[in-house]
């Protein structure tokens, strides 16, 4: 067999393949939940009304899908420039310790001077984490792949060191738990007594200011040439490595944004459990988005509905949360399915 | 104890050489698949799916060797995904094995959770015993450290001799070899690129698997969740670290084994004065370095990550 590139994606075949893809994604759930003993058809009514069934369900889907949205971004601007940043787990991480060192009181001022400055900070420190492993792609040629994976676990450990250190809480009874931050360094509630926070409205924000990055300056356009080919890129005199850096460093600010937005709008503290794996489901979201920032927003909200529908649901029904897992991972590949073929024909010789 | 004394004891360089294992026929397995020009980032999640799939063979009253071959046909399973999205379909390697961990994994923790429902602590299993060579096991230090382990630490040194003489001393290993970094003078041979890349994943993956596969049926008896920890991660790293030959890589795995059982043992000696998180990320940073050191002179495959079409140039 062998590959012809279509002469133009037909808009039938662009619609139809990922339709296609989520379909795929939802028979093999349906299999694993007749394995577990469960009826599909009960199992994903409870999974959409976990998700989308009522005001709160909603607002919780929001609140969970507002890190993703902030990964997601990181993942999808730095897949356009073929920066491959497998890490937003150890920038997200960056992000939350810098707002819990300058959060819980060390830095005393009104909201307006300290929330902008904590931000500032959490995305300098989450940037140049990612321009690290960049830098040593630029100069070694290390793959950035291994280099941001194992950066996840060298934070996480650091994060650890910290939380039973300088950062440890001394009333948090024993538990590697860092202080609550002060009032000041708090995010808002969006609705009175929910958990949705103002973060949401940052991400939305950020995703509509990558996507004018990405489409409408020169440096998106320098990006998306780097990813499509750095020896174009380079015969057209783009400057790789400097696209390349600030790549990095965008990216990594936007991973950090969401340990920032988890600890200042939602869990008040920092603990070792902070995030599921954000970072790791932010390469589903980007890819789902098809790499679009806008796009983002709505998968960043479809994956979080699957997790907190499924949630709801295996409280219910006897069939474990880790379906959620399945089905994100699932889609991911699927979707990468999709897209090739939507661009790609088959020829059996 | 001094801490150069820890050098000379034999229970370090038998800790040393069990830590190596796992890694050892991981590193095996991922470089297979690279030198047939596919980077196979499925190798954590493959681990996970091996290590579960060879336990719950035996915990279901397998023997072992039935586990391992369980475990082995489980990480075939998702060498079979990844090859089929990256080889004929061409899709980004790096996208899809990272698929492949995330769905190996997730499938893996959702299996557990449904076949052990109630299972609070995670069962035990008999799992293989040190099997004492007669004679050479005497052998001060070393004797221990290689000749008292259990049967699967043989198998890894057994499988690195046969991959390096497979690669080296066989038209197979040639082929293997000019797959990754020539295709299309292979494909004017007559030999199926597809067909080499595809075999190569399949059975590097099956290979990674029983590298997880040793964790829960030769290191410990039992699955845990998070077990593999990385471990994958770092045998990308060993790959690159050994330049893609199987006893360079050999001896990285036993450096880098030997340095994770050296700082247990200098975490217990120093006795807490040092936070033990700065311990447990030595060989975490310990790959990068290497990383950096080898990688300026490092010899990638030619073709690792292009994807090959037939009467493409």
């Amino acid at each position: 067999m062998r590959l012809e590139p279509k002469p133009a994606p037909s808009l039938t075949g662009t619609i139809a393949y990922p339709i296609g893809a989520i379909a795929a994604t939802l028979v093999l759930a349906s299999l694993l939940v007749l394995v577990a003993g469960a009826s599909p058809f009960n199992v994903f009514a409870l999974v959409a009304v976990g998700a989308a069934g009522s005001q709160f369900a909603v607002l919780e889907t929001l609140t969970r899908a507002t890190p993703l949205i902030f990964t997601g971004l990181a993942v999808a601007v730095a897949f356009r420039a073929k920066l491959w940043n497998i890490g937003a787990e150890a920038q997200l991480y960056a992000g939350a310790v810098v707002t819990v060192a300058l959060g819980t009181g060390a830095v005393q001022m009104p909201s307006v001077l300290l929330i902008p400055l904590i931000v500032a900070s959490a995305v300098a420190v989450g940037a140049l984490l990612l321009l690290g492993p960049a830098l040593l792609k630029m100069r070694f040629g290390v793959d950035e792949v291994v280099t941001t994976l194992l950066l996840n676990f060298i934070v996480l450990l650091f994060v650890s060191m910290l939380l039973e250190g300088i950062l440890k809480d001394p009333m948090g009874l024993g538990w590697p738990q860092s202080q609550r931050i002060i009032a000041e360094a708090q995010l808002p509630r969006l609705v009175e007594g929910m958990r949705l926070h103002f973060g949401f409205f940052i991400a939305l924000v950020a995703s509509v200011l990558v996507w004018v990055v990405m489409t409408h300056t020169s440096l998106g356009y320098e990006m998306r040439a780097v990813g499509h080919s750095p020896q174009a890129a380079r015969f057209a005199g783009i400057p790789i490595n400097r696209v390349l850096a600030k790549t990095a460093l965008l990216s990594g600010g936007l991973a950090a944004l969401a340990g920032f937005s988890e600890v200042a709008g939602l869990n008040g503290n920092l603990t070792l459990d902070l995030s599921p794996g954000f970072g790791y489901t932010g390469i589903a979201v980007a890819m789902l988005a098809l790499l679009n920032p806008l796009g983002v927003v709505a998968a960043a909200i479809f994956v979080a509905g699957i997790f907190v529908g499924a949630d709801a649901m295996s409280r219910s029904a006897d069939v474990p949360s880790y379906i959620a897992d399945v089905i994100v991972a699932t889609a991911l590949l699927t979707m990468v399915t999709a897209i090739m073929l939507s661009r790609y024909r088959i020829r059996w010789r | 104890m001094d801490a150069l004394d820890i050098l000379f004891t034999a229970s370090f360089w038998v800790a040393a050489i069990r830590i190596a294992s796992p890694l050892i026929f991981a590193t095996m397995g991922e470089l297979i698949c690279q030198r047939a020009g596919v980077l196979n980032l499925g190798i954590e999640g493959i681990m996970v799916a091996g290590a579960f799939a060879g336990w719950f063979a035996v915990y279901a009253g397998a023997d072992l060797w039935t586990g391992v071959a369980m475990a082995a046909a489980a990480g075939a399973f998702f060498g079979l995904v990844h090859g089929t999205l990256t080889v004929p379909l061409g899709l980004s390697q790096h996208v899809v094995g990272i698929g492949t961990t995330l769905l190996a994994t997730s499938l893996t923790y959702f299996a557990y959770r449904v076949l052990l429902p109630g299972a609070a602590t995670p069962p035990k299993i008999e799992a293989f015993q040190p099997f004492a060579i007669p004679l050479l096991s005497h052998i001060p230090i070393a004797g221990p450290a290689l000749f008292n382990q259990t049967p699967l630490t043989y198998l890894a040194f057994v499988l690195v001799a046969l991959v390096a003489w497979v690669l080296y001393r066989t038209p197979l290993g040639l082929a293997l070899r000019a797959v990754g970094e020539n295709p299309a003078a292979v494909e004017a041979q007559g030999i199926s690129v597809t067909a080499m890349r595809m075999g190569a994943v399949i059975i590097g993956s099956a290979l990674m698997a029983i590298g997880g596969a040793f964790l829960t049926m030769s290191a410990f008896d039992s699955f845990f969740f998070e077990m593999v920890n990385g471990r994958g991660w770092i045998c990308i790293a060993l790959v690159v670290f050994g330049s893609w030959r199987p006893g360079k890589a050999l001896i990285g795995a036993i450096l880098f084994a030997a340095f994770d059982a050296y700082q247990i043992r200098l975490q217990q000696l120093t006795g807490g004065t040092i936070p033990y998180q700065l311990f447990l990320m030595m060989p975490y940073v310990l790959s990068i370095v290497a990383l950096v050191l080898v990688s300026r002179r490092a010899s990638y495959p030619a073709a690792l990550m292009v994807p090959y079409q037939k009467g493409e140039r």
